[in-house]
């Protein structure tokens, strides 16, 4: 018995590994209002891991790598933030006029070799795969990674969203990720590291699943030049996922490159 | 509001050549609710290309300190998204207290405030209302602006706006 459910958890392992990030856990920040008005604006925002969208019912956000970037591009502070058991809260102020940007962002080096018939997992840096000698481990494969998940916040008329230049990303194209309505169709670009980032499969799912028998996702995918179009019939909160694999260069190797997207998006009635 | 018709008078006295303008009557219809705020009203004429031709009027808290009565603007949603978010509020002549339920009458000149720099052509004018635990409606009433010409036209809403009329006047 005792070996059986081992074996269970291996292949529940090995299933996790081969689908990467794209596992059933959805991250997101949802603020109070995607657009304010006025002199004196807050949001709030809530900040989870969950299968239900945007119900918290499985893991706060991580609150140490939480960015907030006004639309000067200067970070700001988060205010009264609380770690929860289901989800992170905190506040922001708008003292600026634009878009703010709420995000978890890292990136990271992940690797993977032989060890007999046995495959292992290594994270770290590109100083420690060398000093460790993982480079030279049979059957090895290197990876980028890069992860994003945020969400928009304007203060009076959207600004210019300006890309990171890390791993995928959505930027206006020229639609405004705070310009949404029901019924119109909206173009968006999206970037990796900076560049279009062409043919990326990109999904679509609309909050308050947990009301719906399917969650009626979407699939996208970007055009050769980044572009993102797509028309929402229903108002409400989306949540967009993009994930993309390629080959990239680091301090002279080739290697993998593994990056995902995760942004809540508001749709306002038309 | 008030200001801005004091000023007008002397302007129509020094006789300009065309002293009509635009007469409005937006009805506020009397809601039997348990919690009744007066709605947000946003007035502006579109050109046909849905671009702000003129603001005209947006009736809100005015009167709160520091401003608080803003925080709502952006609830006047097709309002804050054409033309409000990128202005400065309050905007002198454009900012007014909201208005009881009922018939409530505004006017504007052809040769002064927002219709001083209208060019002749088709238009809509375009009443948004919105209520703090309430509705939202917006009532379009398309017209053609000719210096001179006459005409009435009018549109209702179904809840939170009733009869608007639209009065050309020479």
């Amino acid at each position: 018995m005792k070996t059986f459910a081992k074996r269970c958890i291996t292949a529940v392992a090995l299933a996790t590994l081969m689908v990467g990030t794209a596992n059933a856990h959805r991250a997101w920040f949802v603020p109070s209002s995607t657009v304010v008005s006025g002199d004196n604006a807050w949001v709030t925002i809530d900040g989870a891991v969950s299968n239900n969208l945007f119900f918290p019912d499985h893991r706060p956000m991580q609150i140490a790598q939480i960015s907030v970037t006004a639309p000067d591009g200067k970070p700001i502070q988060i205010a009264n933030a609380t770690v929860g058991q289901y989800r992170t809260t905190f506040d922001i102020k708008l003292e600026q006029k634009g878009t703010y940007r709420i995000a978890q962002a890292n990136t990271g080096l992940n690797a993977s070799y032989k060890e007999g018939a046995e495959t292992k997992r290594w994270r770290g840096t590109m100083a420690e795969y060398v000093a460790q000698g993982i480079d030279k481990k049979p059957g090895v494969e290197l990876t980028a990674t890069s992860r994003r998940v945020e969400t928009f916040v304007t203060n009076g008329a959207p600004s210019e969203i300006k890309s990171t230049a890390k791993g995928l990303e959505l930027v206006a194209g020229p639609t405004h990720p705070n310009d949404l309505y029901s019924g119109e169709e909206a173009t968006f670009k999206m970037l990796d590291n900076g560049k279009p980032a062409a043919n990326v499969e990109v999904t679509l799912i609309q909050g308050g699943d947990r009301y719906r028998a399917q969650a009626g996702e979407v699939k996208l995918k970007t055009g050769a030049d980044g572009t993102l179009k797509l028309k929402l019939e229903n108002a409400g909160m989306y949540w967009l996922e993009a994930e993309s694999k390629g080959k990239t260069t680091l301090e002279g190797k080739t290697l993998n490159s593994q990056s995902t997207y995760v942004a809540v998006l508001e749709v306002l009635p038309g | 509001m008030r200001k801005a018709l004091t000023f007008v008078v002397p302007v129509v006295m020094a006789g300009s050549a065309h002293a009509g303008g635009l007469e409005l009557t937006v009805e506020i219809p009397k809601l039997s609710v348990s919690e009744y705020h007066r709605p947000y009203v946003a007035i502006w004429i579109e050109d046909k290309d849905k671009k702000i031709a003129a603001n005209l009027s947006v009736w809100y808290a005015v009167h709160l300190k520091d401003d608080e009565g803003e925080k709502w603007l952006k609830d006047i949603r097709q309002w804050w998204r054409r033309t409000g978010r990128g202005l400065d509020m309050p905007l002198d002549g454009v900012s007014s207290p909201t208005k009881p339920p009922g018939a409530n009458k505004v006017e504007f000149k052809s040769d002064s405030g927002p219709l001083a720099k209208l060019a002749p052509g088709d238009y809509t004018l375009i009443v948004e209302a919105s209520r703090e635990v309430g509705g939202k409606e917006m009532v379009e009433i398309p017209f053609t602006w000719a210096p001179g010409a006459e005409a009435v036209a009018s549109a209702k809403g179904k809840e939170e706006l009733g009869a608007v009329t639209l009065k050309l006047v020479k």
